[in-house]
């Protein structure tokens, strides 16, 4: 399977990775390779192998439903942007 | 042409947690922007999220109680897309094991049929924060404090066929995760949330016609509208020839219409994988047994009981198992009074009442103790309806209870046929020419006589006692 130039762009773009035109050649390149791997795995019969979710075999820890962090916005918000009224301020979005 | 509409829900509930799904901070309504919004929650670099378990039972309850399957493992999964409100870059969601599968649910119709509904899904996600568009300099501003809220995502199979189907639905598990306890079903604050998938089909075929999703429609009102616009807008797309697109429309209730929500080209794509900060979610039949033990009795259980226990209407036990709230007050009134009294004067007097003052049973300025003790004088015929009235009234502005105020304003009901007797006499002798002319056949004057009777007990007469007597004196 190999990926053309539009799809790595169009990837890096979902991604929002800011990519040199130059670079793109080279990113196929290296992306079709790890996908031709994926395909030579894709032939291994795993018939009965349970997919696999995580790379530890363990399961999630739970943790009790109590509040335990209280606010510290002085100190978020000092590293952001821009703040307005406690509110964290962006280039406008609207649907 | 002969159309019929297909229509798939997807309910958001948001679990009534202290803390978020995946980090200590608080989940309450209202706070201050951003008070409520951690490291966690703010997606900073080298934060881990970690599971809570009151999420974990919560979802178990839902699937216990729709006859799903609770998934003894399940995977949490990243799904990316850019938005600011969302800081991670991608949403913590389930996809391919959710934590419940396959259940139904059995609805009720306006005409009194039933009709089941399959329950595809439920899987548990972190909530988005909030942008809000107005008057930042051109600018977007983000409160995060509903980043990471917890919420159950139902997703119903495509089994209704009408907006009003889609309705009873809705209000069918808004009443099912208020009685479980795992959402306040809050619509108006965002609690309980849904998207509709509607399409339509030729009468009569099997495939499926192409859908569009209706996106956060807040109200039952609503989405029945919703859905009824947009299958005439879709009616009238394929009658004139044209395709029904695939696309996310947003429903404006200020102008009755569906449109499309651009900017979402990108939507469909993305790119979903086991997220790796999180380890699969394994439930052991120990833990599932045991919430089992704690599910409350579900409302049709209850709906069966009170009309074969309480004799009830199936109309009146629906009312009274509406919420849970109302159906234990129902139950501690009817522990001590006449069943179907208190099933008349929750659904009449304390409903009207709650209702023009806003306020939910739990409020109720009449405890039901308190409605009991005044039934009771009902039942012992010390209370007409009427003085019932009057006692309800001043109970329910705080006067006490229903003895204090019978004694307080003297308005025990006078049953003492021997004290009624004379009063009616007395109205005879004092109104000799009335007599006679009811006496020779002007039958419409009985009214007149009540009236004075009434008035000369103060209104404590009997009525039934009164116009037995009434009746039996005249005619003598």
């Amino acid at each position: 399977m190999s990926l053309g130039p539009d799809e790595v762009k169009k990837i890096a773009h979902l991604a929002r990775l800011a990519i040199d035109d130059k670079d793109v050649e080279g990113y196929a390149r290296n992306l079709s390779n790890i996908l031709d791997l994926f395909t030579q795995m894709n032939t291994i019969d795993t018939t009965g192998v349970a997919p696999m979710a995580h790379s530890q075999d363990v399961s999630q820890r739970l943790r009790e439903d109590v509040v335990s962090e209280h606010s510290q916005r002085e100190r978020f918000q000092k590293i952001a942007p821009q703040t307005e009224n406690g509110l964290y301020l962006v280039p406008k979005v609207i649907e | 042409m002969e159309w019929e509409t297909v229509i798939g829900l997807e309910i958001h509930a948001q679990l009534s947690t202290r803390s978020k799904i995946f980090s200590g901070a608080a989940t309450a309504y209202g706070a201050e922007p951003n008070t409520q919004a951690c490291a966690v929650d703010l997606g900073l670099p080298g934060v881990l999220p970690v599971l809570n378990k009151e999420v974990v039972r919560m979802a178990a309850m839902f699937g216990l109680a729709t006859g799903s399957t609770v998934a003894k493992r399940s995977v949490f999964d990243r799904k990316n897309y850019f938005y600011p409100d969302l800081p991670k870059g991608y949403q913590i969601s389930q996809l391919a094991l959710p934590i419940v599968q396959r259940g139904k649910i059995t609805i009720e119709l306006e005409d009194g049929s039933r009709k089941t509904i399959g329950i595809t899904r439920a899987h548990l996600e972190e909530d988005a924060g909030k942008s809000l568009h107005e008057d930042f300099h051109g600018m977007t501003g983000i409160d995060l404090n509903r980043a990471g809220t917890p919420l159950l995502e139902i997703v119903s199979e495509p089994d209704m066929r009408s907006a009003k189907e889609a309705v009873a639905y809705m209000k069918k598990i808004h009443e099912l995760v208020r009685y479980l306890g795992i959402c306040d079903g809050n619509m108006q604050e965002g609690s309980f949330r849904c998207d509709a998938n509607v399409s339509i089909r030729p009468k009569g075929r099997e495939k499926f016609g192409t859908r569009t999703e209706l996106k956060n429609i807040n109200s039952f009102r609503y989405v029945e509208r919703a859905i009824n616009i947009e299958v005439e807008r879709q009616i009238d797309v394929l009658e004139s020839g044209k395709e029904v697109v695939q696309e996310t429309r947003l429903y404006d209730a200020d102008r009755d219409e569906t449109r499309s929500m651009r900017s979402k080209e990108e939507a469909n794509d993305y790119r979903y994988f086991p997220d790796p900060d999180l380890l699969p979610v394994e439930i052991t039949e120990a833990f599932i047994n045991q919430v089992k033990e704690t599910l409350p009795e579900l409302p049709d259980a209850k709906r069966s009981r009170f009309i074969s226990q309480f004799a009830l209407s199936e109309y009146d036990a629906g009312i009274l198992t509406g919420s849970r709230d109302l159906a234990n007050y129902f139950e501690t009134v009817a522990k001590t009074a006449d069943a179907k009294l208190a099933a008349n004067w929750i659904i009449g007097d304390v409903s009207a009442r709650l209702n023009k003052e806003d306020k939910d049973i739990s409020a109720s300025p009449v405890n039901a103790g308190m409605l009991a003790g005044m039934i009771n004088r009902i039942s012992d015929n010390t209370l007409s309806g009427k003085l019932a009235k009057e006692v309800f009234d001043a109970m329910w502005n705080g006067e006490g209870d229903a003895d204090a105020i019978i004694e307080k304003r003297g308005l025990k009901q006078i049953t003492d046929s021997s004290a009624i007797e004379s009063l009616i006499d007395e109205i005879i002798a004092a109104n000799p020419a009335q007599v006679a002319e009811y006496r020779s056949g002007k039958d419409k004057l009985f009214g007149f006589f009540v009236g004075l009777a009434m008035k000369a007990s103060k209104g404590k007469a009997n009525p039934a006692q009164l116009n037995d007597i009434l009746k039996k004196k005249l005619s003598a």
